[in-house]
């Protein structure tokens, strides 16, 4: 693809999500001119990191109505965007903010959408997109005919670009206008402390019925601080005995989650659960059924008492981290 | 603008009309198979099941039809099958269903799917529209603001909270993000998707399920909306299917937890990982 290709970068409280940099390097396998649009209230210093990790161009809407994200006010800028670059593709990451403010974009522009895409590649000229259905439990190839077409990408699909110093590229202002703006941001509250949502998280140490209480995630908590910040996730049967809050939740009614390891410990695997984390680049599980379907998909198992394996698991790691 | 309620409402009175777009989907339980020509599922044997996240959505307007009186209706698009998952929101008591008769391919186009339902819903009353943050099957989570943007109104996905001021027109919403809760307050009517965590469905009463087995269900077509064939509108195009990359079980240590143990730290070692 030789034309431009529009990447929608997100920023929180000024400052570019990770999954930005990654939907930058997405735009990069499709080729042709990548121009960021960034969005947000005193972010013009963004746009040199933009150039930095690929764009060529970048767009920067900067405006009091755009300083908390609404669906309704960054979807008429970017549609406006969409209209001065016309770009063949308009990507932004799968995050909650790109999975609210895409299919809104797409039905303004009356386009085609792809969403939480695993992969991206050009075949005789046309956008083949990869991306898992049924949580996971299969694939689908995806292509459409419109122009643009709207896509989105999976968080940590992609591998931001080594930022490049000194690369050049034209940075212009947009103009924004009115918004008529009806779904409005108040406040946003933070949850999550300081551990890492599971979705978003390297590491991700999860706990089932096996816990037996909501008392002994303590010993998860532990294991996720050794390992170095890891989020702490659950299984739906954890969630609805009411141990942890559904916004940990692995599997298919819960979050689809890739870290570099994944630790279940007293989780049997239920199908749904498998489909939310099988894609999770290595797996271990701790377990005291050695007949448990969690041990079919883990690279390393140990059969035993989590609450005797994990927290001398943790002293372990502890000791060898100095 | 859609129709509101809102106008043809005496003063004082607070009932609301109150919509649920529902979709039906295979069970979660479901093993899924590629089928033989490798562009679709193998659908025999498949149990369907209302979209588990719109099972919180129907609870939500019940919850709200119970607070502030009204009147709620479901609505779907799907095949002939889909009128299964209106009776099961009217046991659970909803008033009214209306069935949108479609095909529908196996990764749905959300687009086509709310641009259709747009369509339907300009024909009735409404004050708020709610649905699923996203259906089980496609996992697309795109049909809510699709819906919003056709109908031309506010919308908010991903929703843990819901309070509604009919009187004001108005309702207070808590929306999940990344380690975070979006506190929004939105005009009515809008759309809101449903998150799990916003309520525990109920389970239809015996004498429900009696009434919703006898209740009548209007079916449209898609030519009724102004639509040409049969099959819901889509914009992109499933080229083939695939199962996931196989993944096989790897070493498993029994034994006494200090040998597993540092058994596993050697192997993760050797990983990279710790």
């Amino acid at each position: 693809m030789s034309d431009k290709i529009l990447v929608i970068a997100e920023q929180r409280d000024g400052q570019l999500k990770k999954p930005a940099l990654e939907a930058l390097a997405a735009a990069k396998v499709l080729g042709g001119t990548v121009v960021a649009l960034v969005m947000g209230q005193g972010i013009g210093d963004l746009a040199e990191t933009l150039v930095a990790h690929g764009a060529d161009e970048v767009r920067v809407a900067d405006s009091a109505d755009l300083a908390l994200y609404s669906g309704e006010g960054y979807a008429t800028v970017a549609a406006s965007v969409v209209k001065e670059v016309g770009p063949k593709v308009v990507l932004a990451s799968a995050t909650a903010m790109g999975k609210d403010l895409m299919p809104r974009l797409a039905a303004k522009l009356g386009a085609g959408l792809i969403s939480d895409c695993t992969s991206l590649e050009v075949e005789d000229g046309r956008l083949v997109a990869t991306r898992p259905v049924f949580a996971g439990k299969a694939f689908a190839k995806v292509t459409t005919s419109s122009e643009p077409a709207v896509v989105t990408v999976r968080p940590k699909a992609y591998t931001p670009l080594e930022p490049a110093e000194g690369r050049d590229g034209e940075v212009s202002d947009v103009d924004v206008g009115d918004l008529v703006i009806r779904a409005m941001v108040r406040e946003v509250v933070k949850t999550a402390g300081e551990r890492p949502d599971v979705a978003e998280a390297d590491i991700v140490v999860s706990g089932g019925r096996g816990m037996k209480g909501p008392e002994n995630f303590k010993l998860l908590e532990e294991l996720a601080d050794a390992l170095g910040g890891a989020a702490v996730g659950a299984s739906r049967a954890a969630v609805d005995a009411g141990w942890m809050p559904h916004s940990a939740q692995v599997g298919q009614t819960g979050k689809v989650v890739t870290p570099a390891l994944y630790v279940a410990c007293g989780i049997s695997g239920a199908i749904q659960h498998l489909a939310g984390m099988s894609r999770a680049k290595c797996i271990v599980a701790i377990n005291k059924d050695p007949d448990a379907p969690i041990f079919e998909v883990a690279d390393y198992g140990i059969v035993g008492d989590l609450f005797k394996v994990v927290p001398l698991l943790t002293e372990e790691i502890k000791k060898l981290k100095g | 603008m859609a129709p509101s309620s809102q106008h043809c409402r005496e003063k004082g009175e607070t009932t609301m009309e109150i919509v649920v777009c529902v979709k039906q989907v295979p069970d979660t339980e479901t093993r899924i198979k590629i089928d033989p020509a490798g562009k679709g599922i193998v659908r025999e044997g498949i149990e369907y099941v209302v979209n588990p996240y719109d099972e919180f959505a129907i609870e939500e307007a019940l919850v709200l039809k119970e607070k502030h009186g009204g009147k709620v209706t479901v609505i779907t698009a799907g095949p002939d099958r889909a009128v299964d998952a209106l009776r099961t929101a009217l046991a659970m008591g909803a008033d009214e269903a209306i069935h949108i008769q479609a095909s529908q391919e196996d990764a749905v186009d959300s687009i086509g799917a709310a641009e259709v339902m747009a369509r339907a819903l300009k024909e009735i009353p409404f004050d708020i529209i709610l649905c699923g943050k996203q259906a089980v099957d496609d996992d697309n989570a795109a049909f809510a603001p699709a819906l919003a943007e056709f109908l031309g109104l506010p919308h908010v996905t991903v929703v843990t909270g819901l309070e509604v001021d009919p009187e004001a027109g108005e309702a207070q919403v808590v929306r999940e993000i990344e380690g975070a809760q979006e506190h929004i307050t939105t005009s009515l009517p809008a759309v809101i998707a449903a998150q799990k965590g916003l309520n525990e469905p109920r389970y239809p009463a015996l004498r429900g399920i009696m009434q919703a087995k006898r209740k009548k269900i209007p079916v449209s077509t898609l030519a009724d909306l102004g639509l040409e064939g049969e099959t819901l509108p889509a914009r992109t195009e499933v080229l083939s299917m695939m199962p996931p990359p196989p993944r096989e079980g790897g070493e498993k240590y029994e034994g006494e937890p200090e040998e597993t143990v540092a058994r596993l730290i050697k192997a993760l070692q050797a990983e990279k990982l710790v």
